[in-house]
C-alpha cells in the first residue's frame, strides 16, 4: 500500500503528472471573482469564505479523472485488481494521494489567496480548519465519481455533473464553518457535521469506489 | 492446480465460449488456441478473476496467480527498476535483479520506461511476472512485438518456471518450443446461439 | 401461489402489464380529471390564500412523487444488486425521467405559487434547495445510464449511484436544513397530525394523489416494457451481428 502511495505521489510529482494545476486553478479563480464582483474591499472580505471553498472545490473536481485514467489506459488498474493489494485499499490509496497532491496544497496556499480576498484576519483559522476537514472528504467522494467514469472516453463532464451534487453536503457545512468564524459566531456544529461527513465518507465509500471498479474493469 | 470446469463466458453480455474444462498441475503449461474473436482474451481474465463466468467453475487460489495482458501497465515517466520495484513491492518481493537479468534489462535498469522500444516495454512488462513470486502465470498474447532473441529469453523464462513447479496458461500463436506443453482448441467451444424465442430473463 | 419473482422474468412482465396497463392507465386519467376537477372548480377559495391555493392539487401530488420515484428506483436498484433481475434494473431505468419531470413540475408549480404568495418566484428555502439537489441527483443518474453501452455495467453503476446518491440526498436534505430557515409551510399532509388541510381540500386532494400514484405506475410499466423491446432489439441485432 505504502508503494503504491509513493508511486502515485512520484508520478503526480514528475513532469506531466498535472501537480501544481489545481493549484494554478485555484488562483486564477480567485483572481477573477474581483473582476468580476467589482474590487470593494468590503463586498470582498465577506464573500471570501464561500469563494474560497468553491475554488477549492472547483480545483479539486479538475485533477478527479487523473485519479484512475492513466492506470486504466495503461493497464496498471487491471494488473492491481489481480495484485494482493484489495480493491478496496487501491481506491483508499488512490483518494489519499489525490488528497495529499491536491487538497493539501490548497489548504497550505488559502492564507496567501485569501489575503487577496481582504478576508479579515479572525476568518482565517476557522477557514484553513473547515478546508483541512473538508478536503479529504472531497477527494474521497470525487474518488468515488472517478471510479464510476473511468470507463468512460470523455467522461469528464459526466464526472462533474455526477460528483457535484454529491459535493453538496461538504459544502455547506465547511463554508457555514467558514462564514460563522469570520462572524465570530460559534462554529463547532458546523465542524462537527463537517468532520462527520468526512469520517463517513472516508469510512464508507472505498467499499463503493471499489465495487464500482471491479464492475467497470470486466 | 488450476482446473476449470464446464465455464461459460461472455464479452460484453453476448456468450462467446461455453463447456470448455481443463486442467494444469504444476510443472505444466497449457497454450491456448483459437481464431481471433473466439474468447481466448475473455477466458484468460474471467480465470484471472476480472470477470465473472457466466457458468461454470473455476477452481484456483486467487493468491496464487499472475497476470499479463494486452498492456503492460508501464508508467512511462519512472525508470524500468522503479517500475519493476513497485510490483515487487506490491507482492511483498524485494529483489528484482534475476528479473532484469532474465530479461537482459540490465542495462536499461536506469532508462525511463518510456524511452524503452515496443519490444523493450514488452520485456520489462514479462520481467514483472518474475518479481511477483506467483506459481500461476497467465499470459495474453504474451510475445507481442517481441524480436526472436526476446522471444528465446521469454521461452527460457516459462521453462524454467515450469521446471521450478509453475505453472502458466498462454494464449499465443506462435511456436514457443515449450516440448510438453498441452495445447487446447477453443474453437469446438464455441457458444452456440440460443433460439431467438427464448426471451428469458438473460436477454439472451 | 406464484412468487413475486415470477414477474421478474421479462416475457411474463411484458405478457402481464399487457394486460395490467389500460386498467392502470384509464383508472390513472379518471383519478386525474376528477381530483383535477373537483379541486379546481367544486372547492372553495381559501380565505387568506384566494384562488392561488388551487395549485395545490398539482403541487403536492407531483412533489410526492419526485420522492416517491427516486425511492422506488432505490428499491428497484437493490432488487437489482441483490437478486440480479434484469426487469428491476430496467424499470429503475425507466422510472428517472418520470421522476424528474415530476420534480421539474413540483418545482415549477411551486414557483408560480411562490410569486403571489411570498412575492418570488424563488427563494432559497430548504426545501425548495433540496429539489432542486434531487434534479441534479435525477439528472447525474439519467446520463450514468445513457453514457454506458454496456447494459449489466450500466445497470450495476447506477444501482450504486443510487444508493450512493440516496445517502447523500438525504444528508443534503439536513444540511439544507442547517443551512437556512425557510418560508415554506409545513407538510400539507401527514398521518399522525391533527391540522392536516381543510377537508374540502383535502378529499380532492386524496384523489388527484391517487390520480398521480396511478399515472407514474402507467408511465414506469409503459416504459419499462418500452427499455426491456429495446434492450431485446439491441440483442438480437448484436447476435445478427456476430453471425
Amino acid at each position: 500500500m505504502i508503494a503504491l502511495l509513493l508511486r502515485d505521489l512520484r508520478l503526480a510529482i514528475r513532469a506531466g503528472g498535472g501537480f501544481g494545476l489545481g493549484l494554478a486553478f485555484f488562483l486564477i479563480v480567485v483572481v477573477l471573482v474581483p473582476f468580476a464582483v467589482g474590487p470593494e474591499a468590503g463586498l470582498l472580505s465577506s464573500i471570501a469564505p464561500g469563494i474560497l471553498w468553491l475554488g477549492a472545490l472547483l480545483a479539486c473536481l479538475l485533477s478527479l479523472d487523473r485519479i484512475f485514467a492513466l492506470d486504466w489506459e495503461d493497464g496498471s488498474l487491471d494488473l492491481l485488481a489481480v495484485s494482493p493489494l484489495p480493491m478496496e485499499a487501491v481506491v483508499s490509496v488512490k483518494a489519499l494521494a489525490h488528497w495529499l497532491t491536491t487538497g493539501v496544497p490548497l489548504v497550505l496556499a488559502t492564507p496567501l489567496i485569501a489575503v487577496l480576498l481582504n478576508l479579515p484576519g479572525e476568518g482565517f483559522r476557522s477557514l484553513i480548519l473547515s478546508l483541512a476537514l473538508g478536503t479529504p472528504a472531497l477527494s474521497v467522494i470525487g474518488t468515488f465519481g472517478a471510479a464510476l467514469t473511468v470507463g468512460i472516453k470523455r467522461g469528464g463532464l459526466l464526472l462533474s455533473l455526477l460528483v457535484l451534487p454529491l459535493y453538496v453536503p461538504t459544502l455547506i457545512f465547511g463554508a457555514e464553518v467558514a462564514r460563522r468564524g469570520l462572524s465570530g459566531q460559534d462554529t463547532s456544529t458546523p465542524l462537527l457535521l463537517l468532520a462527520g461527513i468526512t469520517c463517513g465518507a472516508i469510512a464508507l465509500l472505498p467499499f463503493a469506489s471499489a465495487a464500482v471498479l471491479r464492475v467497470n474493469l470486466r | 492446480m488450476l482446473k476449470v470446469s464446464d465455464l461459460q463466458i461472455a464479452r460484453g453480455g453476448v456468450p462467446v465460449l461455453q463447456g470448455v474444462s481443463f486442467e494444469v498441475s504444476s510443472g505444466q503449461a497449457l497454450v491456448v488456441r483459437g481464431p481471433n474473436g473466439i474468447g481466448k482474451t475473455t477466458l484468460l481474465r474471467t480465470i484471472a478473476g476480472l470477470q465473472p463466468a457466466l457458468d461454470g467453475a473455476v477452481d484456483v487460489d486467487p493468491d496464487d496467480l499472475a497476470y499479463v495482458g494486452h498492456a503492460d501497465g508501464i508508467k512511462s515517466t519512472l525508470s524500468v527498476t522503479e517500475n519493476l520495484t513497485f510490483w515487487a513491492q506490491v507482492f511483498g518481493q524485494s529483489d528484482i535483479s534475476p528479473a532484469l537479468q532474465t530479461y537482459q534489462l540490465e542495462g536499461l535498469a536506469d532508462r525511463p520506461a518510456g524511452l524503452l522500444s515496443a519490444g523493450q516495454k514488452r520485456r520489462l512488462g514479462l520481467a514483472r511476472l518474475l518479481v511477483t513470486g506467483r506459481n500461476l502465470w497467465i499470459l495474453d498474447e504474451p510475445t507481442v512485438s517481441l524480436d526472436t532473441n526476446a522471444v528465446e529469453m521469454f521461452s527460457a523464462c516459462i521453462r524454467s518456471h515450469l521446471a521450478g513447479g509453475g505453472k502458466a496458461l498462454l494464449a499465443t500463436h506462435i511456436d514457443l518450443g515449450l516440448e510438453d506443453a498441452k495445447e487446447l482448441d477453443l474453437s469446438p467451444f464455441k457458444a452456440k446461439p440460443m433460439s431467438v424465442n427464448a426471451f428469458d430473463e438473460a436477454f439472451l | 401461489m406464484t412468487s413475486l419473482w415470477t414477474y421478474a422474468n421479462p416475457k411474463k412482465f411484458v405478457e402481464t402489464t399487457d394486460k395490467v396497463l389500460p386498467f392502470v392507465s384509464v383508472l390513472a386519467i379518471v383519478c386525474l380529471v376528477t381530483g383535477l376537477v373537483w379541486g379546481f372548480f367544486f372547492t372553495p377559495d381559501d380565505y387568506r390564500q384566494g384562488s392561488t391555493v388551487k395549485i395545490i392539487y398539482i403541487h403536492v401530488p407531483s412533489a410526492l412523487m419526485a420522492i416517491n420515484a427516486w425511492l422506488m428506483m432505490l428499491v428497484a436498484s437493490l432488487i437489482w444488486i441483490v437478486r440480479r433481475h434484469h426487469v428491476s434494473a430496467l424499470a429503475a431505468r425507466a422510472a428517472a425521467p418520470v421522476g424528474l419531470v415530476m420534480t421539474l413540475i413540483a418545482l415549477a408549480t411551486g414557483a408560480i405559487w411562490g410569486q403571489p404568495m411570498w412575492g418570488t418566484y424563488w427563494a432559497w428555502d430548504p426545501r425548495l434547495t433540496s429539489f432542486l439537489i434531487l434534479t441534479l441527483f435525477y439528472f447525474g443518474y439519467i446520463a450514468l445510464w445513457s453514457a454506458i453501452e454496456n447494459d449489466d455495467t450500466a445497470a450495476d453503476l447506477t444501482s450504486i449511484l443510487c444508493l450512493v446518491g440516496s445517502v447523500f440526498a438525504l444528508l443534503s436534505r439536513y444540511a439544507v436544513n442547517f443551512w437556512n430557515q425557510g418560508l415554506h409551510q409545513g407538510a400539507s399532509l401527514s398521518l399522525d397530525k391533527e391540522e392536516n388541510v381543510a377537508d374540502v381540500f383535502y378529499h380532492p386532494l386524496l384523489v388527484s394523489i391517487a390520480g398521480f400514484v396511478l399515472l407514474f405506475l402507467a408511465l414506469v410499466l409503459l416504459r419499462t416494457r418500452t427499455e426491456i423491446r429495446a434492450r431485446r432489439v439491441r440483442v438480437l441485432s448484436t447476435r445478427q451481428r456476430m453471425e
